[in-house]
C-alpha cells in the first residue's frame, strides 16, 4: 500500500485485492453478491455443469423483482414463472436467502438491500445488474456485471477486474427548490452524454451532494450507469451512518464503533488526483425531462425538443433524426405541450418513500387527467406498508392513480405492466430506450414531482404550473 | 472456449450511435433460462423493417459488425452477446462500446474492438462498397486489415491473453484458492452476513 494521496475508488479497492496478476489487473473480492431471476439461471446452470460449489452463501442474497407482477401476487405468465422457480430452486439447492413474491422484505433488489442494512461503506457490491450503481450511495463500490461473471463470483466470491479511471463530478451551488436529484443526474447526462463517463467510476463531490438525503444520493448514484460509468460513489457520512443505524441488520456495539471508525477514513484525500473532472453549477438548475430515446437526451422542462438538423456529427445527427421520428415529436415543440398518456411513479430510481411522499404531495386534493393512467409502485414490501401508514395509498387512490404491490414493473418489458403501443408515458425510471417499456412504447425520464404535476395537467408539467 | 487468434469475415455496418442492449435484445426475451438460442431474437424490433441493415440478403453470413459509437451500453444482459454470436458475429467494431457489454463480450469470445472514429468511418465506407470484402482482425498483430486499410488497436492484456490462450477464467481463479482463503481470513468483521431477520416481520429501528 502506498503512502499517496488515494481517491475514494483507490482507498475501497485496495481494501478488496485479494492478490495482483502479472498482467495488470487484480482480483477483487466481492463483499456481497445480489442476485434476481432474469440474470442468474444460466450462471447457476454454470455452476452445477461444472461440478463448482457456490462458494459464499452467507454473502450472497436472492431477490425476485423483474418479473413479478404488480398488480396481485398471481405470477400468470408461464416464462416469467419458470425463471422465478428456477431461482428458487437454486436458492433453495445453494442455501441462498431469498426474498420471495410475497415475502414482506421483498422488492427492487438495489432498494431492498439497503434498505435490510446489507450495503455499508467500503464494500465491494456486484449484481447481474447495471443498476447495481445505485448503491454507491453509501460509499461501496458497487457495480453490475453480465451472467459469466455471475457465476465467477458464484463460484469464487472474486473478479479478475482492471483498475478503472477516476472521474469526479464537482456540483456545486445550492440545489433551488423544485429541483431534485433526478434532475440532478439528467442535467448531468445532457452536459457529458450517455456513455460519456465509460471506463470510469464516478465520485459525486460537493455541498450539493452532502445536502442530499440517502434517498436522493441512490437515485443520482443509480443513473450512473446511464452516464457510462462503472459506478457512482459517494463519501459516507452523518447522514449515511444515521441511516444504516436505522436499519435492521446492522453491526452489534462493539463492531459498530469500529467500522464507524473506519469508515470516516472513507473519502478521497485533497490532493488525490482525478483522470477527470467534470463541474456542474445547480444553483439554476430546474426541473429536466428527456425527449429522445436516450438518457443523454435531456432537455430543461422549460425547454423545447431540439433540432437535430443543428448537430455538427453526422452519427449523431441521424441518431437524433431516428430519435425524433421514434418519439413522434418535431424540432421546437415545447416540452410543456406534449401530451401524456401513462404515468409510471416507482423503479431502483424513484420507487422510495421520498419519492412517494413527493409524488402524493403534488396529487394531494388534486386528480389524475381523465384518460390518464397512473401507476405508483412502491420499491419495497417495506415502503408500500410506511407509505400506508402515511395514507400515501389513499392519496393516490382518490387522485385515481393505481396503487401497485413491489417489484421493477414499468421500468422495463419484462412483466406485465407495459405501455400499450405506442402510449407516451412520464416515466420516474431509468431509460427512455425504444420499446423500454413496450414495443412502440415513447419514455420521458421524469422526477417524481413532475410525473405527479403531468398526471394532473396530461401534459408535461412541473408542480409550479398547477399553481 | 475455443482459443482466437485472427478473424477473417466479412461485415455488415450498422451506422447508428448508442445501440443499447435493449435494441440488441428486447427484455421480453431475456426470460429464457438458456446461454444459446438467441439468433432469433437479435434486433429483433429493427428486423422488422425490411430497410434494416441486417435484412440485407448481400450481407447473409457477415461475422463482423462495423458500428458507430457507444454500443451496447445500458443493460447488463449477456443475451446481447449471446445473440450477435449466435446469429454469427464473432467480431464487432465500433468507436466505444458500453463497459459491461464489452467485458461479456470478452467471456464469451466476441471480438470487440474499439477504434477512432475516422476508422470505423473508412471501414464503414469500404464494407459498404463491397459486401464481399474481407475484414481481418489479428490479436496477434493487435490490428484491423481490409483492403489497402490496416490500423492497430489497443486491447488489455488480460483480455487477449484470455481470447488466444482460450482459458476458463473460474479455473484460472479456483487455482487462488489460498489467496482467497487468506484474503476472506482477515475481511472486517462488521462485513454484513446474509441471514434472515429476527422476526418475520421486518423490524425498523435500533441496532441488533
Amino acid at each position: 500500500m502506498t503512502s499517496a494521496a488515494r481517491t475514494l475508488l483507490e482507498r475501497v479497492w485496495d481494501a478488496h485485492i485479494v492478490e495482483h496478476a502479472a498482467t495488470g489487473d487484480d482480483l477483487l473480492y466481492i463483499d456481497l453478491h445480489l442476485v434476481h431471476e432474469a440474470s442468474s439461471p444460466q450462471a447457476f446452470d454454470g455452476l452445477t455443469a461444472s461440478g463448482r460449489r457456490l462458494r459464499r452463501p452467507d454473502l450472497t442474497l436472492g431477490v425476485e423483482d423483474h418479473n413479478v407482477p404488480t398488480a396481485s401476487l398471481r405470477l400468470a405468465d408461464p416464462l416469467s414463472r419458470l425463471q422465478v422457480e428456477a431461482l428458487r430452486r437454486n436458492c433453495a439447492v445453494h442455501k441462498v436467502e431469498l426474498f420471495r413474491l410475497g415475502d414482506p422484505r421483498q422488492g427492487i433488489v438495489h432498494v431492498v438491500a439497503p434498505e435490510q442494512g446489507y450495503v455499508r461503506p467500503g464494500m465491494t457490491i456486484v449484481c447481474g445488474d447495471s443498476h447495481t450503481s445505485t448503491l454507491g450511495a453509501f460509499g461501496a463500490l458497487a457495480f453490475g456485471v453480465g451472467s459469466s461473471d455471475v457465476e465467477h463470483i458464484l463460484a469464487t466470491q472474486t473478479l479478475p477486474l482492471a483498475r478503472p479511471e477516476a472521474m469526479a463530478v464537482e456540483f456545486t451551488g445550492r440545489l433551488p427548490e423544485g429541483a431534485t436529484a433526478k434532475d440532478m443526474i439528467l442535467a448531468l447526462l445532457a452536459e457529458v452524454g450517455a456513455n460519456g463517463a465509460h471506463g470510469h467510476v464516478i465520485e459525486y463531490r460537493g455541498s450539493p451532494i452532502g445536502a442530499l438525503s440517502m434517498e436522493e444520493r441512490m437515485t443520482l448514484c443509480n443513473m450512473s450507469v446511464e452516464v457510462g460509468a462503472r459506478a457512482g460513489l459517494i463519501a459516507p457520512d452523518e447522514t449515511t451512518f444515521d441511516y444504516l443505524a436505522s436499519r435492521p441488520h446492522v453491526p452489534g456495539d462493539v463492531q459498530w464503533d469500529t467500522a464507524l471508525e473506519y469508515w470516516r477514513t472513507l473519502r478521497s484525500d485533497d490532493e488525490a488526483v482525478f483522470n477527470r473532472t467534470v463541474t456542474l453549477d445547480v444553483s439554476r438548475l430546474t426541473p429536466h425531462v428527456t425527449w429522445g430515446t436516450n438518457p443523454g437526451q435531456a432537455v430543461p422542462l422549460s425547454g423545447a425538443v431540439p433540432d437535430p438538423e443543428l448537430i455538427s456529427d453526422s452519427v449523431e445527427r441521424a441518431s437524433a433524426r431516428r430519435a425524433l421520428a421514434y418519439m413522434g415529436l418535431r424540432p421546437g415543440t415545447l416540452m410543456t405541450d406534449i401530451d401524456i398518456d401513462v404515468i409510471f411513479i416507482g423503479s431502483c430510481t424513484n420507487g422510495r418513500l421520498a419519492d412517494l411522499r413527493a409524488a402524493a404531495q403534488v396529487l394531494r386534493g388534486r386528480r389524475v387527467a381523465d384518460g390518464v393512467r397512473m401507476l405508483v409502485v412502491p420499491g419495497s414490501g417495506q415502503i408500500r406498508r410506511a407509505a400506508e401508514e402515511e395514507g400515501l395509498d389513499r392519496v393516490f387512490q382518490e387522485a385515481g392513480a393505481q396503487w401497485r404491490l413491489p417489484g421493477c414493473s414499468m421500468c422495463m418489458g419484462m412483466n406485465e405492466d407495459r405501455l400499450e403501443g405506442a402510449e407516451r408515458c412520464a416515466s420516474t425510471s431509468n431509460r427512455n430506450y425504444e420499446g423500454r417499456q413496450g414495443p412502440r412504447a415513447r419514455t420521458h425520464l421524469v422526477s417524481p414531482a413532475v410525473a405527479a404535476a403531468t398526471a394532473v395537467l396530461g401534459r408535461l408539467a412541473s408542480p409550479a404550473d398547477l399553481s | 472456449m475455443k482459443p482466437i487468434i485472427e478473424h477473417v469475415g466479412r461485415a455488415a455496418v450498422l451506422r447508428r450511435s448508442g445501440v443499447d442492449t435493449d435494441q440488441i435484445v428486447p427484455a421480453e426475451f431475456c426470460k429464457r433460462l438458456t446461454k444459446t438460442g438467441y439468433d432469433d431474437v437479435l434486433f429483433h424490433t429493427w428486423r422488422r423493417d425490411p430497410d434494416f441493415e441486417l435484412n440485407d440478403q448481400r450481407r447473409a453470413g457477415a461475422t463482423v459488425l462495423i458500428t458507430g459509437p457507444d454500443f451496447g451500453t445500458g443493460s447488463s444482459r449477456e443475451h446481447a452477446v449471446w445473440a450477435l454470436r449466435d446469429w454469427g458475429f464473432a467480431v464487432v467494431l465500433a468507436t466505444s462500446f458500453g463497459d459491461i457489454f464489452r467485458r461479456n463480450a470478452l467471456k464469451n469470445g466476441l471480438l470487440a474492438v474499439a477504434l477512432p472514429e475516422d476508422v470505423v468511418g473508412r471501414l464503414s465506407d469500404l464494407a459498404e462498397r463491397d459486401a464481399a470484402l474481407e475484414i481481418r482482425t489479428d490479436l496477434r498483430r493487435r490490428e484491423v486489415r481490409a483492403g489497402s486499410l490496416t490500423h492497430s488497436f489497443d486491447i488489455d492484456q488480460r483480455a487477449r491473453r484470455l481470447l488466444m490462450a482460450g482459458l476458463d477464467e473460474i479455473d484460472n481463479t479456483l487455482d487462488r484458492g489460498k489467496a482467497i482463503e487468506a484474503y476472506e481470513r482477515g475481511r472486517a468483521p462488521w462485513m454484513p452476513t446474509v441471514r434472515p431477520a429476527a422476526s418475520a416481520d421486518v423490524p425498523v429501528g435500533g441496532r441488533e
